[in-house]
């Protein structure tokens, strides 16, 4: 089949690209950078954090840029001022609401957008108790920034085992297994795969975690395995 | 554990009935389930899980979505108190305190005897009767100064509430004759729409639909014969028709009046839709609240089955077409169309990205043409009455007539319908006029924006509206005078979007908490310039990247409220928020 290509122009560079591309892959293609969370290549774009929306000129409102395709003769502005105070205040309203203290891209966002989410100070935050119910990792919620990837390597995007899913709604809304049983008592293999795409440090790999508290490498083993054989009479805790 | 308890024997029949249609019917397994033990037990839930085929997380998703799910026990009856923006302003805050004092229980907790749960819900489709209530299945006003004892132990069901056409078009014999009865519809001129319809080519029907300039009534005013046209041209079988029924937009409530005064004429419109489009299957999607237009739906739908007007061979034309109803179970945002579809899919109501639209791939990935209630109701007048007719009244732009919802402070709440084009002053001198003085009206619902005392000259037409950054949406015309809070009706109505946002895209699952903070601070008194600035920013940052309706729409009112009358705020003037 033979490619059709779209002209258009981002941020005043004209460019073609074939039929079907995304204005983020679109833009990659002119060395611009937009910003994503959500946004993976190895797993369906949902465009929730809607961080990478662009201005299209004559479109009813900004379009994320993740999802959008590009259509002929588009004038794409990858940082008006629209664009610039939709991120900006997205991401203040995230940092005030998550702990992003391990996500340097975050961090490198919230300086470059000039964010101040002191404003919503006070504002309700996510908090959750750290969970730890298995050898392999532990589940940091309050890192969680809900760009779902890996409820969806769990499931048709890679592993096939549905051992997560969300409780909760709208703010409130937690990546969640059923009833919030511990791990070992779902369905999880424990491929590692969601650990792999978590962008953040919500879920971290427990020999990471145990280093990072100072244990000794060659002692790590001795940690994971008590917990594995633990498991099997401390079913429920975490 | 409680749950070991239970006897899982009756669960057997359920299943049987709902296994085979898999993952599709989990929602009505689910309120099956919960219908014959009370709440969704751990072991219930495994076993639905096992016959429906579905992944048990993606359950607990499920039951974790919707609010009229519970996975506890759950007192015998559950005592759904309406804190809407519309209750609000009638006390209806003040009736939950005192209730929940009455049986020294917080919201959302069971009497020690087990007897009742006490809820604080968002709106009730029962503005006209605010402050209102569901005790049970029972939708109830409550009354002036009556004690809980009297209206939750013995709840009097409200009527189908006042009606009035000008004229009486689309509410034809609504609240006159016995509504699911077949042969009084008939007797009204029912089903002369559908045999009309069956007499021409589909494509006849689409060019009447079309003629007609009928604009769809849910709110965002698409032409309903543009849309028939696509689902008709589309690829792919099975089409589906979908009704939706999910009416949850504060203020609105007249999709229930006509599902339970003129059930038949929905029923219609859906067949008549069907036979354009080229559809055998239609779902009506009600939402869960309104129980009582479920069961009169089901019961007209039964009697048009038996009388030939659904099922096999309608009318010996050789045409097929069945409904099956689908209750909702709480949730505001499955009035958005691919949520809704979601939602009958047996998912947490998660909208969808657009395109692909739901004219090529809507329900089940299917050609799927989807329309309102009172839009369906119209397109049955269109048919039986030609479109000419319906081009009689309206303005160019926009055609035929609207059912309104009038509540707040009128002499009579109730539903009108009333040509396109006339002014907001007077639909409200129809409803006999306002009660005190105007401070001012709530156009279109907790998604619309507010109107002030200067504004009644406004034409209520889409276009008129629109010119004047209104929205028509659902008809909704809320009347609220100086006596009312407007800083507790503004908390409210943020209240309404953080606790009705899916949380699936990031500005609308934390634009609508923080949008609420600031209201918080705004009835304590403590809001200051910088959280207005930030008011606007939130607002500015849902409307121009939230995923669906729900956040686009989540800050409008407020920040019209704002723009209207800046006093409300407590702060001396408005200002412009830029940075």
């Amino acid at each position: 089949m033979s490619e059709e290509y779209v002209q258009l122009t981002i941020d005043g560079t004209p460019i073609s690209v074939p039929t079907g591309t995304t204005l983020l892959d679109a833009a990659k293609d002119v060395d611009v950078d937009v910003p994503v969370i959500c946004y993976f290549a190895h797993t369906t774009a949902n465009g929730l954090c809607r961080l990478c929306v662009v201005e299209v000129e004559g479109a009813r409102m900004l379009q994320a840029a993740c999802v959008t395709t590009v259509q002929e003769d588009s004038v794409v502005h990858t940082r008006s001022p629209k664009v610039e105070r939709a991120r900006r205040t997205i991401l203040e309203m995230l940092v005030s609401t998550v702990d992003i203290s391990e996500s340097p891209e975050l961090q490198e966002l919230v300086v470059d957008y000039e964010c101040y989410p002191e404003r919503f100070e006070g504002g309700k935050k996510r908090q959750p108790a750290i969970i730890d119910d298995n050898p392999v990792y532990l589940r940091d919620y309050s890192q969680c920034v809900m760009c779902w990837r890996c409820v969806q390597v769990c499931a048709d995007d890679a592993q096939f085992s549905y051992a997560l899913n969300f409780s909760g709604r709208g703010f409130d809304t937690q990546i969640a297994t059923f009833f919030d049983k511990p791990l070992p008592e779902t369905t999880c293999v424990f491929c590692g795969n969601c650990i792999g795409v978590c962008p953040t440090g919500a879920l971290k790999a427990k020999r990471e975690h145990l280093i990072e508290q100072g244990v000794a490498p060659e002692k790590v083993m001795e940690f994971t395995r008590l917990k594995g054989k633990k498991k099997k009479s401390h079913n429920s805790a975490g | 554990m409680v749950s070991q308890q239970l006897d899982l024997g009756e669960l057997k029949s359920i299943l049987e009935k709902y296994a085979p249609g898999g993952r599709n019917q989990l929602l009505p397994a689910l309120w099956a389930a919960q219908n014959c033990y009370g709440y969704l037990s751990e072991p219930v839930v495994v076993a639905i899980g096992k016959a429906l085929k579905v992944p048990l997380a993606d359950i607990y998703g499920v039951i974790e979505f919707y609010t009229m799910f519970y996975k506890e026990p759950v007192g015998e009856t559950i005592v759904r108190i309406c804190v809407s923006p519309i209750c609000t302003q009638r006390g209806s805050r003040e009736i939950l305190n005192s209730v929940c004092e009455h049986f020294d229980i917080q919201p959302g907790e069971t009497t020690t005897d087990g007897k009742y749960m006490v809820e604080a819900v968002e709106c009730l489709g029962l503005c006209d009767f605010a402050p209102s209530a569901l005790v049970g299945e029972v939708p109830v006003s409550i009354s002036a100064g009556a004690t809980p004892q009297s209206w939750i132990q013995s709840p009097d069901p409200a009527p189908l509430g006042h009606l009035e056409g000008d004229p009486c078009w689309l509410l034809g014999s609504c609240g006159e004759v016995d509504p699911a009865e077949v042969k009084d519809y008939e007797g009204c001129g029912g089903f002369m729409g559908l045999k009309r319809t069956l007499q021409n080519p589909p494509e006849f029907v689409i060019e009447e639909i079309t003629e007609s300039g009928l604009l769809g009534r849910g709110g965002a005013a698409f032409p309903t014969g543009m849309k028939w046209k696509f689902a008709s041209q589309a690829e792919g079988q099975p089409k589906y028709i979908v009704c939706n029924a999910d009416e949850s937009e504060p203020g609105t409530f007249k999709d229930r009046v006509l599902m339970e005064g003129y059930p038949l004429s929905i029923i219609e419109g859906m067949a008549i839709a069907a036979y354009a489009v080229g559809s055998h299957y239609g779902y009506l999607y009600i939402r869960g609240e309104y129980m009582r237009a479920q069961s009169i739906m089901q019961k007209a739908l039964a009697n048009a089955r038996a009388t030939g007007y659904l099922g096999k061979n309608i009318l010996d034309t050789g045409f097929d077409f069945d409904i099956d109803v689908r209750s909702g179970a709480g949730a505001y945002v499955c009035g958005e169309e691919t949520a809704l579809f979601e939602s009958i899919e047996g998912k947490r109501g998660f909208p969808r990205l657009k395109p692909p639209y739901p004219t090529d791939q809507g329900l089940f990935g299917k050609p799927t043409d989807i329309n309102n209630v009172e839009t369906l109701c119209a397109a049955t007048w269109i048919m039986a009455n030609g479109a000419a007719a319906f081009r009689s009244l309206g303005t160019e732009g926009s055609a035929g007539t609207k059912v309104y919802c009038l509540s707040g402070d009128i002499a009579k709440p109730g539903v009108y319908e009333l040509p396109l084009g006339i002014t907001l002053g007077e639909i409200i001198q129809k409803a006999g006029g306002v009660l005190g003085e105007l401070r001012g009206v709530l156009i279109g619902g907790a998604a619309g924006t507010f109107a002030g005392p200067d504004d009644l000259d406004l034409v209520m037409s889409f276009e008129g509206l629109a010119e004047n950054k209104y929205f028509l949406g659902s008809g909704v015309v809320n009347v609220i005078n100086t006596d009312r809070d407007m800083k507790q009706i503004l908390y409210s109505l943020a209240h309404f979007f953080a606790h009705e946002s899916c949380g699936k895209c990031f500005p609308c699952q934390l634009g609508t908490q923080r949008q609420l903070e600031i209201m918080e601070k705004s009835v304590q008194g403590q809001l200051t310039n910088a959280d207005l600035v930030a008011l606007e920013d939130v607002g500015f940052a849902m409307a121009e990247t939230s995923i669906c309706g729900v956040g686009q729409m989540a800050s409008t009112a407020i920040l019209s409220a704002w723009e209207k009358c800046p006093d409300v705020f407590g702060l001396e003037e408005s200002f412009n928020g830029q940075k």
